[in-house]
């Protein structure tokens, strides 16, 4: 896994509450049996039309705004545990996502994969959208070690919360499955101390 | 110190904390699916690790298959290639326990998994599916896990997972002639919205719960993903013993006697703290159906569809869009509405009693004739069961095909899609934009409301 590095950037606004992972990846493109090529299909019923066509409507098609930090309404990554989802924003291009509230399942992929999602307040998050509204220009910045994120159209900084192991792992690039492999033994022990064994 | 249900099962998979971190959790069962495995298994390959305990994994083809012709080769070669990858990790790494599309035990991960006997009290359980939650009915933790957490599994029978908050719903009361387990859980997400349960783990309790069959307790842990819990559990009871009691991969003689006693001791202690308590009237309860695009958005069949002044303002765009999307307008009534598509099956409510309910209703009475269903049970156990019960013979009569086991149209992954525009009414647990299909709009409902749908032709309260 990539490290994570402190990020500032334009942001791309999704103001939409209630993204399901099924927008964000249709189950129909989890076909593939390897983690590439998702990025392509990020929101694509919202992207292209039905013969493929970009839709000029939707914030990705629109060149106005880009950058590598999406900024989405809250409940974001609702529904299925599709690992597909945070491979699709991550094959974007996005590192990390913001918003007020994530759904669990949702967070703990996307840290699996080395992005990182930010929760801030409702108010935080309705300042984003209005100053990228007012200038698509403005940026936002996300420090991991420091656990702070800045809107730096405003100057107005919130803290947030990230576990200390999870924060380490995306700082050193490690993932879940180093961790566990180096605990074999321990795995071992608590399997021969069991009574009830399934 | 008093432990709640959850507390005692999760305490019991221990294996260590990490400092500041989350859980070293141990995995007692594994499910495995063509859809979410196979980046897994490349995942073990990269690393070169084998797979850690092979026997604790059952592994099932089901998200991404046809629903008719399963004994010819699969036609879309993307489809095949996935169920093909399937085959080879399963040999590969030899996983003694692989039910491939045609197997007599094949079907929806969370049907063949309790009907098997995977499942027991007491048990940790995840698959890379949302819907794991399910196997909750019996006394369990089960939860749903993205793919990298299904590699880690399969390398070390364990997982990372933070402790989540506990919280009780306890329905007092029983439920309504004609008001299904699936009624109660989709009026509780409607109360609780898709996000209401977010970082908890629910346990369901009270008398109508209680008083449930093992398929109906099911359909209630399945869908409690739906208001955004990690999972949601039952205590079991002698409803659950009699279920598991003698089926293939149960315990037996006296590793029965010896896990029943252990399961007796799964219950909440009575003063057991939860992080959050609340409490329905079953009686309160109506058919439900759902007017929008996710599956908080439900309402009793004969209630209106919210005005726009009673939502919230930061949602009245969401809640507009959704409403737009399904052709619907705010303030509507539904019931009488036309529809298109009748949807019967998945791991919500494939399962035999679901059957029961759709043909008993159905009986004597003819499909109209504007209606496309789609009745897909939820695995070949339950297929043969609606054969040897008679039941198939009622649907015949009353102009229903059976089709062959499998998700099907409740994430249309294979041919089963409701086109864009038409209306599906669904037993299964997910109306977001496009679930069923590019552009299709689903309401989701219990399976007695689908079957007066079915009948009908528009939107029907079944009592």
């Amino acid at each position: 896994m990539e490290k994570f590095k402190k990020t500032t950037s334009t942001v791309v606004p999704l103001p939409i509450e209630n993204v399901d992972t099924d927008q964000i990846i249709p189950a129909r493109f989890l076909k593939a049996t390897n983690k590439e090529g998702f990025g392509d299909n990020l929101f694509a019923d919202w992207r292209y039309n039905k013969d493929g066509s970009p839709k000029a409507d939707f914030v990705l098609n629109n060149p106005t705004y880009s950058g590598s930090i999406l900024v989405a309404g809250k409940n974001f990554g609702s529904g299925s545990s599709r690992e597909h989802a945070a491979w699709a924003i991550q094959g974007y291009g996005f590192k990390v996502v913001v918003s007020s509230f994530f759904a669990d399942i949702f967070k703990n992929n996307a840290l699996n994969n080395g992005v990182l999602p930010v929760v801030v307040s409702p108010e935080f998050l309705s300042e984003i959208f209005e100053a990228t509204n007012k200038d698509s220009k403005s940026t936002v910045t996300v420090d991991l070690e420091a656990q702070t994120i800045t809107n730096n159209s405003n100057g107005k900084s919130e803290n947030f919360e990230i576990n200390a192991y999870k924060k380490e792992c995306l700082l050193k690039g490690l993932d879940d499955i180093d961790y566990l492999l180096s605990k074999k033994g321990l795995i071992e022990k608590y399997e021969a101390s069991r009574t009830i064994v399934y | 110190m008093s432990k709640t249900l959850f507390d005692k099962i999760w305490d019991a998979h221990v294996v260590s904390t990490v400092e500041n971190g989350p859980t070293q959790l141990y995995i007692d069962r594994q499910f495995c699916h063509e859809v979410t495995s196979p980046q897994a298994f490349n995942g073990l390959r990269a690393r070169g690790l084998k797979v850690f305990r092979p026997a604790q994994t059952t592994m099932t083809a089901d998200h991404n298959t046809p629903t008719i012709d399963q004994d010819k080769p699969v036609k879309d070669p993307v489809s095949r290639h996935q169920l093909d990858t399937f085959a080879k990790n399963a040999a590969e790494f030899n996983m003694p326990i692989y039910y491939p599309l045609g197997h007599k035990k094949n079907g929806i991960v969370h049907v063949i998994g309790p009907e098997n006997g995977f499942t027991q009290p007491g048990m940790t359980i995840v698959c890379g599916d949302s819907h794991t939650s399910t196997h909750g009915a019996f006394g369990t933790i089960a939860f749903g896990i993205g793919t990298s957490e299904v590699e880690m599994v399969l390398a070390t029978q364990c997982i990372l997972q933070a402790r989540p908050k506990t919280m009780r719903i306890t329905y007092n009361g029983k439920l309504g002639k004609d008001v299904t387990s699936k009624d109660l859980a989709l009026y509780t997400i409607s109360k609780l919205t898709t996000g209401g349960a977010t970082g908890y783990f629910v346990e369901y309790a009270g008398e109508a719960i209680r008083s449930m069959s093992m398929e109906e307790r099911m359909t209630i842990c399945n869908l409690s993903i739906e208001m955004g819990a990690r999972g949601g559990l039952i205590a079991p009871d002698q409803t659950t013993f009699d279920y598991v009691n003698g089926r293939e991969f149960a315990p037996k003689g006296e590793e029965w006697d010896e896990k029943l006693a252990y399961w007796k001791t799964l219950k909440s202690d009575e003063d057991a703290k939860f992080d959050m308590e609340l409490v329905f009237n079953a009686a309160d309860i109506q058919p439900m159906i759902t007017y929008g695009t996710n599956p908080g958005m439900g309402m009793g069949i004969l209630e209106s569809i919210p005005t726009l002044e009673q939502i919230d303002e930061a949602g009245r765009i969401s809640f507009q869009k959704s409403l737009d999307y399904m052709g619907f307008s705010a303030g509507e009534k539904l019931v009488g509405k036309p529809i298109d598509f009748v949807f019967m099956g998945s791991c919500t409510n494939g399962r035999i009693e679901d059957f029961r309910i759709f043909a008993n209703y159905v009986k004597g009475k003819k499909k109209a004739e504007n209606v496309t269903a789609w009745l897909v049970p939820g695995s070949w156990m339950v297929e043969k069961q609606i054969r040897e019960e008679g039941l198939l013979d009622i649907l015949n009569e009353a102009g229903f095909q059976l089709r062959q086991p499998g998700c099907s149209a409740c994430l249309a992954m294979n041919d089963d899609k409701v086109p864009a525009g038409k209306y599906a009414v669904s037993t299964s647990n997910r109306n977001f934009e496009g679930r069923q299909g590019p552009g299709a709009r689903t309401i989701l409902a219990g399976p007695l409301v689908a079957a007066a749908a079915a009948v009908t032709g528009k939107i029907t309260d079944p009592r």
